[in-house]
């Protein structure tokens, strides 16, 4: 039998969604092509605000990638634009020239961004914030430009304009009405969140019409209808969205506003459906991905079931969530105060937190909170169902309003059938049955089976709630995990995946953000801090010296007796008669009390007051061989081929290139590697962070060894032919490391909790996820500092600030 | 008591010699102190030299009214000079005067 054709208009999250849940029903009855205009996959159009920050690139917002559309035998034209749909013929013809059969047709091409038509608007440097090609065109003019104007104070502007403003960019909004976010706020939470993204930097200017954009071939400026003008290098209009039904309605499918579709997503044409933001259903075209996958749902049930069956969709009830860091909206429904309703009011200027909950014939229809969103869900609830609340408490409307109310957990008094992801209509119920029936144990598991926190991530710190709640005390030791330090409850992992997805970007806004109990941490969270931080954004963040250990602070070791030590690098462990002489000088010079060969195949010089370290560095000229630092310590080597009658490898040669490329980079704890040419293992391979040892025409990588506390044999990791292999094995295996283990955690600990075949199936055989690995590798290299004993001699201030030992006497 | 009787002030540096979050080390009359500059401006004085086997505070992690010893993590009071529990111990703090941008301290 031939197997029925759909076709689908628009690669992006309505599409993809209804044919993942047309897959779940039937994945073998149809035949599926798609056509998107984007040359992408389908990625999360939300998170494009993490992609404008920089430090992250498309690869980590793929929702599908490219092997899922082989996997599931769809045909996808990516960069191939649906230009006609001929409904007589029922075939759908593009603009590359293809022409597509379908028994079924799915139109769904969401919206466009809708630019303000004024006069200059189509200079050089104004654009939309919408898809990939606007974020990328944002962070390419960040790096040329300095100056940035959002039009648009509602939703996106304001994500648009912090992401502008991670991109050092100085940022104005120009909005046209007194308040922002006027549609989703009242005043009150609307000053306090303009008060909260000034301090942030944001400039506004309120109340503001944009008569026209200045500018030659491109902008330089706006001039508004009062007459004042504003510079600008680049302008980002946020304003709204148009629906794009142009195609639809060219091809005689009924349109309004969007493409009309009755409650199963059929529009006037027969075997045509929209999904989407393209679509109107009852007078509405949602503008958030809720609405878009209840339609998903309700499409995949009506094509598959060739019938309308149920009452099909009746509409949603949407509310909003700010993603900008820093600061918590929630907005939903009948907010503001109307003649009938009454409203609970709790408003704390000292915490900045501002709630408010309007109340209708004892039900409740909206709500606003700001400062403090946990209570978004039971409201949201409330709102669904019209529960009546005669007679109830307002710590049971708002819990959060208890004393103590935030210890506990969050999810454990919600009911099965509470809603906890939003964007993707899970409940709690659903997660709880997927955490027991298929073992669920991390965050990251819970999204890939129930699509949980797989959208806006709003939802992420009640999912990991609830996953810590489900498993209790069958957790088991991995499970109830240590806080980081006394200063906050959250975990390494929680810490560092709250930077990722709020795009915290220093120290201090990470402990404000994430409420932490002490005003300026401790000496456990603050280099594990700025370690993080450093991490997820290579390129721009800048070091803190005050949260660095004092031998990370002061590039030296110190010794009991408050002196340090010196050892310089000798990549590979190779030095000459240069060296060696200008060692012997300076420790005559500086009456060096100790020279002592290390464990690490360098020379240590031992027992220099602090006050002599700058001078030390800059007689002896040479870099720094980091023996105090969470970074790559000593690459040790063999002889090798070069000498040795065993040799089968220039073991020398790999080991100093390996120095080389990954010196003076950070790393969660230090890093040790070693090159043997011959499994005889002169360079001790087997017990390093990460071991090569050559063999006839081959190397072999073992990893996770340890020759320390807790002495361990490295395991093998891989085979490889040649260098380069050995070096984009490392770059994966250490950036990897580097973005998974926690702050003080050893590779060898690293790899015996989360085990090497895991680490082998993400560096090894995830094609993508290797390149994606190395690529980041390699933008951290680049971003490295120079070598800080230079930095340091050079720096008059530095070197003042840090081993300055001032002397004052007093006469007497 | 007999420690407060005879004190002189004695200028040691001006204010933006210090850097908030990195203390300063200066010998006065011989004498190692470790100096602090809070997040509020204000200049802070203790021996330079823990409770604990000697290390040299003014290496250590600052966190608000305390310093984290470099040697074995002690916590330090800035204020006091005392160890905070469970450790227990005490080094001499400092009595500070800034008269316009000059920092004096009472010896
Ligand atoms: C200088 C050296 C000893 C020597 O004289 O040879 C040395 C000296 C110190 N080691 Fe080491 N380790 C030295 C090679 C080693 C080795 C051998 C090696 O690298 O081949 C090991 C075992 C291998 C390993 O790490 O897997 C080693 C395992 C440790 C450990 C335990 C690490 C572990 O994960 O179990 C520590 C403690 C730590 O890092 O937390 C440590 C910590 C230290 C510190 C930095 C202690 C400290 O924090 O103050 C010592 C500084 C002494 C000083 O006053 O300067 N040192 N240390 C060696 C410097 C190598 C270099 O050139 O960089
Ligand atoms: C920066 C940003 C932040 C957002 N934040 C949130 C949020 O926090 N929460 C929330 O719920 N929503 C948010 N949204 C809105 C959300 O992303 C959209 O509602 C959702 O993506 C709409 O899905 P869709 O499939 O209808 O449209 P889209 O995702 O836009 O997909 C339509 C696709 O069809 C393609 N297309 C159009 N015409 C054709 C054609 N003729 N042929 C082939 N392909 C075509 C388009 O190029 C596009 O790729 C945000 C949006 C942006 C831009
Ligand atoms: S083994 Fe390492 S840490 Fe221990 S005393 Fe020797 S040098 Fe110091
Ligand atoms: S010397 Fe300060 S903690 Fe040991």
């Amino acid at each position: 039998m031939r197997k029925e054709n759909i076709v689908l208009i628009g690669n992006g999250m309505a599409g993809i969604r209804t044919i993942e849940e047309i897959l779940k029903k039937e994945p073998n009855r149809f035949t599926i092509t798609i056509f998107g205009k984007e040359p992408y996959p389908n990625y999360n159009r939300i998170l494009l605000s993490k992609v404008l920050q920089g430090d992250s690139d498309i690869n980590e917002i793929i929702l599908n990638d490219y092997d899922w559309y082989e996997e599931k035998n769809i045909t996808l034209y990516a960069g191939d634009e649906a230009e006609e749909i001929d409904k007589k013929k029922k075939v759908v013809r593009s603009r590359q020239g293809r022409e597509c059969p379908y028994d079924h047709l799915i139109i769904a091409t969401g919206s466009n961004a809708f630019m303000l038509p004024l006069p200059g608007a189509d200079k050089e440097g104004v654009i939309a914030f919408r898809d990939i090609k606007d974020t990328e065109e944002m962070i390419s003019a960040s790096k040329k430009y300095r100056r940035a104007v959002v039009i648009g104070g509602g939703l996106l502007g304001l994500e648009a304009a912090r992401g502008l403003l991670n991109l050092d960019m100085e940022t104005e909004v120009v909005h046209n009405s007194s308040y922002l976010m006027e549609r989703q706020l009242d005043e009150p939470a609307s000053r306090m969140l303009k008060n909260d993204l000034e301090a942030q930097g944001m400039r506004f200017h309120m109340a503001k019409d944009t008569e026209k954009i200045l500018g030659k071939k491109r902008v330089e400026g706006l001039k508004f209808k009062d007459g004042s003008t504003l510079e600008a290098d680049l302008v980002v209009m946020a304003v709204g969205i148009r629906p794009n039904a142009v195609l639809a309605g060219a091809s005689g499918i009924d349109t309004n506003r969007a493409i009309l579709v009755n409650d199963h997503m059929e529009t006037s044409v027969k075997d045509i459906y929209a999904v989407g933001e393209c679509a109107e259903h009852n007078g509405i075209a949602y503008g958030l991905v809720a609405p878009l996958y209840e339609q998903g749902k309700v499409l995949a049930e009506r094509i598959c079931a060739k019938a309308r069956t149920g009452t099909g969709y009746q509409g949603s009830l949407t509310y909003t969530q700010l993603k900008v860091s820093g600061v918590d909206v929630f907005s939903a429904g009948t907010f503001q105060d109307e003649e009938d309703t009454k409203a609970i009011r709790v408003h704390d200027e000292f915490e900045g937190i501002y709630k408010k909950v309007v109340v209708r014939d004892n039900r409740v229809v909206g709500a606003v909170l700001y400062g403090e969103t946990a209570d978004s869900p039971r409201l949201l609830e409330m709102m669904k169902k019209g529960q009546d609340i005669t007679g109830l408490g307002k710590t049971i409307i708002l819990p959060s309003e208890q004393e103590g109310g935030e210890a506990g957990s969050l999810t454990a008094a919600m009911e099965p059938f509470e809603t906890i992801c939003g964007c993707n209509g899970v409940c709690k119920g659903d997660i709880v049955e997927a955490i027991q029936k298929d073992g669920l144990t991390s965050v990251e598991e819970v999204k890939k089976h129930t699509n949980a926190a797989r959208s806006c991530g709003g939802c992420k710190p009640l999912v990991a709630d609830l996953l810590a709640h489900t498993l209790g005390d069958e957790a088991g030791e991995g499970l109830q995990e240590e806080p980081m330090c006394g200063c906050t409850d959250l975990t390494h992992e929680e810490v560092g995946e709250e930077i990722r997805t709020k795009q915290l970007t220093l120290t201090r806004e990470v402990m404000n953000v994430l409420h932490w109990k002490t005003s300026e941490g401790c000496s456990k969270c603050r280099p594990a801090i700025n370690y993080y931080l450093g991490v997820a954004h290579p390129k721009e963040y800048e070091d803190d010296p005050s949260s660095r250990f004092v031998n990370e602070r002061m590039h030296a070791n110190i010794q009991n007796d408050g002196t340090y030590s010196v050892v310089p690098r000798m990549y590979g462990g190779v030095t000459n008669p240069d060296q060696l002489r200008k060692i012997a000088e300076v420790a005559d010079k500086y009456d060096v009390p100790l020279l002592k060969l290390t464990g690490g195949q360098r020379i240590d010089m031992l027992g220099i007051p602090k006050a002599d370290l700058p001078s030390v560095w800059e007689d002896l000229n040479m870099p720094s061989g980091y023996a105090y630092a969470k970074s790559l310590r000593t690459v040790k080597t063999c002889v090798g081929e070069d000498f040795c009658r065993f040799g089968t490898q220039d073991s020398i040669g790999l080991g100093i290139a390996i120095e080389k490329k990954y010196d003076r980079l950070n790393t969660p704890h230090k890093v040790k590697m070693a090159v043997s040419a011959c499994p005889r293992n002169c360079a001790e391979s087997g017990i390093k962070d990460l071991g090569i040892v050559g063999v006839e025409g081959a190397w072999e990588l073992y990893a996770g060894g340890n020759g320390g506390v807790d002495l361990k044999g490295g395991e093998l990791l891989t085979k490889v032919q040649t260098t380069e292999e050995v070096i984009d094995t490392i770059s994966a295996y250490l950036q990897y490391y580097r973005e998974n283990a926690r702050y003080l955690e050893r590779t060898s600990h690293w790899i015996g909790r989360v085990g090497l075949e895991h680490v082998k199936s993400v560096i090894l055989d995830n094609k993508e996820e290797r390149k994606a690995l190395i690529a980041r590798m390699d933008t951290a290299l680049e971003a490295l500092p120079e070598d800080p004993w230079k930095s340091i001699t050079s720096n008059e201030k530095k070197r003042e600030e840090l081993f300055e030992q001032k002397k004052v006497e007093v006469l007497q | 008591m007999a420690e407060t009787t005879e004190t002189t002030a004695v200028y040691v540096a001006d204010v933006e010699e210090f850097t908030k979050g990195i203390p300063k080390e200066i010998f006065v009359n011989g004498e190692s102190i470790a100096f602090f500059k809070t997040n509020s401006d204000k200049i802070r004085a203790i021996r330079n030299s823990c409770p604990h086997k000697g290390g040299p505070l003014s290496q250590g992690i600052v966190s608000g009214d305390y310093v984290f010893c470099p040697l074995h993590d002690w916590k330090i009071s800035t204020v006091d000079g005392k160890a905070q529990a469970p450790d227990v111990g005490c080094t001499h703090s400092y009595s500070v005067q800034v008269e316009g941008s000059s920092v004096y301290i009472q010896i």
